[in-house]
């Protein structure tokens, strides 16, 4: 039985990690320029799970962050960061800049 | 140069409220300001390696390293309060009746708080390392001056500090024989919002999708970035907007702390020591 079983767990867990490897989630890239967001506008679907991807062109480091989807994650300058974003209700959703919040703002629009 | 003011306050108040909490839970242990201060310093080297390293792992696993780091540091930093809270806790609940059967606490010398040693130190590494980052970002960027930055550093990290002694203070005039009880339960609710920002963190870097929904929004009642929301969240893990996911951990922290005390406290003494 011991093969059996051995063969069962290695099925799911192959399953479980391709399930969790193959769960796709909208991706979507954001760039951070002269401390500013481009896109500063984003348009996304809702009620899915999201992906962003934010590069921070400038030489300084950026945090970005957003009360209203409940993330922040510091960039250090000239780096690529990851960022999974919970499933959206439509509606706005404010995000921004900490370390330059005057001219570091953008909106995301799921809908 | 405010908003960088409060940038530091902020990530300071957070690191400066636990090490004042775990101050006045290890009041009169001997050799305790050592271990403290060995504490903050091992926590403040961390951080600045951790924010030269920060240009490095930010990348790694897909762009998602600085948030394993940081899930490293807060399950680690978790462990290390449930740690003290249900082992430790059950022990000196002992050692507070003996030593008042004795007189004097003279065998509080052979209690190490190293569990609280290595929590402040991931505490002050932590926020430490994010507050390097900033402050770096913003002496190589043009657009302030480097004595207003450091102003701005040194005001934060002041107000973050005076915040601490505050709550150190106001602990220290708590009567010894309660101030175990009290401190216990802050520390006991340090490891709850620990364990929700840990959730927090596991859900950001993609490794759990359940429960993320927000349960509730209260940031028109109380907004996180307020100074009173900005102090709850430091203090007991205000969350405007709590994901279910969130909420069960924080209870979850709580609730196997009250059962590990339970557990730990010898069954024969619970009448006497109470």
């Amino acid at each position: 039985m011991k093969p059996i079983r051995r063969t069962l767990t290695l099925a799911l867990a192959a399953t479980v990690f391709c399930g969790w490897a193959a769960a796709a989630e909208p991706e979507f890239a954001i760039a951070i320029k002269d401390h500013r967001f481009q896109p500063a506008e984003l348009k996304v679907p809702a009620n899915v799970r999201l992906k962003f991807v934010v590069e921070n062109q400038d030489s300084s480091p950026e945090e970005f962050e957003s009360k209203d989807m409940g993330v922040e994650k510091v960039i250090p300058g000239g780096k690529r960061a990851s960022i999974y974003i919970r499933p959206l209700k439509p509606g706005r959703y404010m995000f921004f800049g900490e370390f330059n919040e005057k001219t570091a703002q953008g909106v995301v629009i799921a809908e | 140069m405010f908003a960088a003011a409060l940038i530091v306050f902020r990530e300071s108040l957070e690191a400066a409220l636990f090490v004042g909490i775990v101050a006045a839970a290890t009041r009169g242990l001997a050799g305790r300001n050592r271990w403290l201060g060995g504490g903050v310093g091992i926590g403040v080297l961390g951080a600045l390696v951790l924010a030269l390293a920060a240009q490095h792992v930010g990348e790694w696993f897909d762009g998602l390293g600085q948030d394993v780091i940081n899930i490293a540091v807060l399950s680690v930093a978790l462990a290390m309060l449930l740690w003290h809270c249900i082992w430790v806790a059950a022990h000196a609940r002992e050692m507070a009746a003996e030593a008042r059967l004795l007189g004097q606490s003279v065998q509080h010398g052979n209690r190490r708080p190293w569990a609280l040693l290595i929590a402040v130190a991931l505490a002050v590494l932590r926020e430490g390392a994010e507050t390097v980052l900033f402050v770096g970002g913003a002496l190589t960027g043009t657009q302030y001056g480097t004595s207003s930055i450091v102003g701005a550093v040194l005001l934060g990290m002041t107000l973050g500090v005076g915040a601490g002694v505050l709550v150190y203070t106001g602990l220290a005039r708590i009567p010894a024989r309660h101030l175990f009880a009290v401190t216990n339960v802050l520390i006991a609710i340090l490891a709850g919002a620990i364990g929700s920002q840990l959730v927090k963190t596991l859900a950001q870097a993609g490794f759990i999708e359940r429960w993320t929904a927000p349960l509730w929004d209260s940031s028109h009642l109380l907004a996180q970035d307020s100074a009173l929301g900005t102090l709850l969240h430091a203090l007991v893990g205000y969350d405007a907007q709590p994901s279910g996911a969130q909420l069960a951990s924080y209870v979850a922290v709580l609730a196997l702390i009250y059962v590990g005390n339970r557990m730990m406290r010898p069954a024969s003494r619970v009448a006497g020591v109470r």
